[in-house]
């Protein structure tokens, strides 16, 4: 079991001179939800960036499976925040999650048909394949992000990111992240999720990460959730969160 | 009417001038469709103008300037990411100073090396002076950048959909980012001749955001846009030998026009035409109907 954990040691961003991430270490087991929260600035985005290389960190390791997570690139999924993405990108649903194939294909070829069943059956699943052939900016925000969860399964990734995976989106597509989690929980996969949502997310959760530039406390809802932990990491405006305190 | 159109064609100059004008107006659409997708369509018109010191100092040695030109059009799109990523500069002001920097820099050498480059025709242009090597070169790089675009069609859409996720799905981004650039200075270079560093931007954006308004994916935009730059540069070529104006000036305002003409007309997307005016047009009609029958 210890051989397929993800596990960050000591990792650190600045970030321009600035202090973005400072000696954040955590290990995350095979089917655990793992949540990233902190206030806004904390870092959360940037850890996730980190670890996946996609901003130079100062120092710090990250491993899964016990070798460098840089070398295994194909086995993770990154969604990234809603506005990071050009929406009015001239491209259509289907080839949004054909994407998800592009380093398994390889250079030089077109998606096998292996690849086009998988990219079916993850728009199947999201309930979006009957909107294959629309453009993506004539989706709802909820519609955008469940072919961008698609996008997330048809890379049968080991290890998956998600940058605020909840903000715009209705019941119904918030649903759907649920089951699909829950679902990749089940099949053994490790699931980071950022949410600055305090609400039903959490409690989806095995493992928090508290985070306000360094790690306030890491472990289940209950370690983590304390008055003096949520005090630490978002000091007055902890009137406000008392209500998700037990 | 046909004597129209093969008149022209009996002289030489003018079937190469074609030809050129042809090839540019393929390879100009389906690059500049990366600038547009990427937001960066103002990139072109710095790299056209960055080009100048690599062309004084090659005119000087005695190389070809070509290879100077584009030597110095991709340090200029080094320079930009370079300033991007260390400082909190943001990529519209760090192009803008490169641009004006690197030309001031072409100025000044031009003044000091007592080059005999022509600064109006770099501006500008001169189709007319295109000679048998230079129609040779443009269908090398051609075919050359059109066959690289289509082998690396869907990593260089993931890249510029989602950079942040083609990095964390393990493709090299910044070998692609440099060598997307390189395309792109590439297709500048082979235009500079043609219509001249001012105006090579409008044939690099222009059939591709008229496509744009038309079709719903990036191949299509290619496609049509390709289409567009040829009927744009044919068009040019044409009224220039007619009315005997500039073809570069003749060229980009057909680009121009088509524009126009999608911006208003398009079925999905156009001004006059999409759907949501249709709905207003019955209303405005409903309204003078009835006012009529009062």
């Amino acid at each position: 079991m210890v051989d397929f954990m993800l596990e960050v040691k000591h990792l650190a961003v600045n970030y321009r001179g600035v202090t973005a991430v400072e000696d954040v270490s955590f290990c995350s087991l095979p089917g655990q939800i793992v949540g990233v929260i902190g206030p806004n600035g904390a870092g959360k985005s940037t850890m996730v960036k980190a670890i996946l290389g996609l901003v130079p960190s100062t120092s710090g390791v990250v491993k899964f499976r016990s070798r460098a997570l840089k070398q295994q690139l194909n086995s993770v999924a990154y969604v990234p925040q809603r506005s990071q993405i050009d929406w009015d990108y001239p491209i259509t649903v289907w080839n949004v999650v054909l994407m998800a194939r592009t380093v398994h294909t390889g250079w030089f070829r077109t998606p096998s048909r292996p690849s086009q069943e998988i990219v079916k059956d993850a728009l199947a699943r999201v309930g979006m394949l009957e909107l294959r052939s629309r453009q993506i900016g004539e989706l709802s925000g909820g519609q955008q992000q469940r072919v961008f969860l698609a996008r997330a399964l048809a890379q049968q990734a080991e290890l998956l990111f998600f940058d605020e995976p909840f903000v715009g989106v209705d019941k119904k597509t918030e649903a759907i992240i649920f089951e699909v989690f829950e679902e990749l929980k089940s099949q053994g996969k490790i699931l980071l999720v950022v949410t600055h949502d305090l609400g039903t997310a959490l409690t989806k959760c095995d493992q928090l990460l508290l985070l306000n530039k360094q790690m306030i406390a890491n472990g289940s809802m209950k370690e983590v959730m304390t008055a003096d932990n949520i005090q630490r990491a978002y000091g007055d405006s902890v009137l406000l969160l008392n209500k998700y305190v037990s | 009417m046909l004597n129209l159109i093969l008149e022209p064609l009996s002289f030489e100059f003018m079937r190469q001038a074609l030809a050129t004008a042809i090839l540019l107006g393929i390879l100009c659409a389906v690059v500049g469709n990366y600038l547009i997708v990427q937001r960066m369509g103002i990139l072109g018109d710095v790299i056209a103008h960055a080009v100048l010191p690599g062309l004084a100092i090659a005119f000087f040695l005695g190389v070809d300037i070509f290879l100077g030109a584009f030597i110095c059009g991709t340090l200029s799109t080094f320079i930009i990411s370079w300033i991007q990523s260390q400082s909190r500069i943001k990529v519209d002001v760090a192009m803008a100073l490169v641009f004006s920097g690197f030309l001031a820099l072409g100025i000044m050498l031009i003044t000091l090396l007592k080059s005999k480059l022509d600064l109006h025709e770099f501006l500008f242009g001169d189709i007319l002076s295109v000679t048998t090597d230079d129609v040779k070169r443009t269908v090398i790089i051609t075919v050359f950048v059109l066959i690289l675009v289509k082998l690396f069609y869907k990593e260089l859409l993931f890249y510029t959909f989602d950079p942040l996720g083609a990095q964390a799905s393990g493709l090299p981004v910044n070998l692609i980012h440099f060598a997307l650039n390189g395309a792109i200075t590439l297709t500048i270079v082979a235009s500079m001749q043609t219509v001249g560093v001012v105006l090579v931007v409008s044939l690099l954006i222009g059939p591709g955001i008229t496509a744009y308004l038309l079709v719903k994916e990036l191949y299509q935009m290619m496609h049509l846009g390709a289409v567009i730059g040829v009927i744009s540069s044919v068009t040019g070529m044409y009224m220039s030998y007619y009315l005997n104006v500039p073809s570069g000036a003749a060229i980009v305002l057909v680009v121009s026009v088509l524009f126009l003409l999608a911006l208003f007309f398009s079925p999905t997307q156009g001004i006059f035409t999409r759907p949501e005016m249709a709905h207003q047009r019955a209303k405005l009609m409903n309204q003078f109907k009835s006012q009529k029958t009062k």
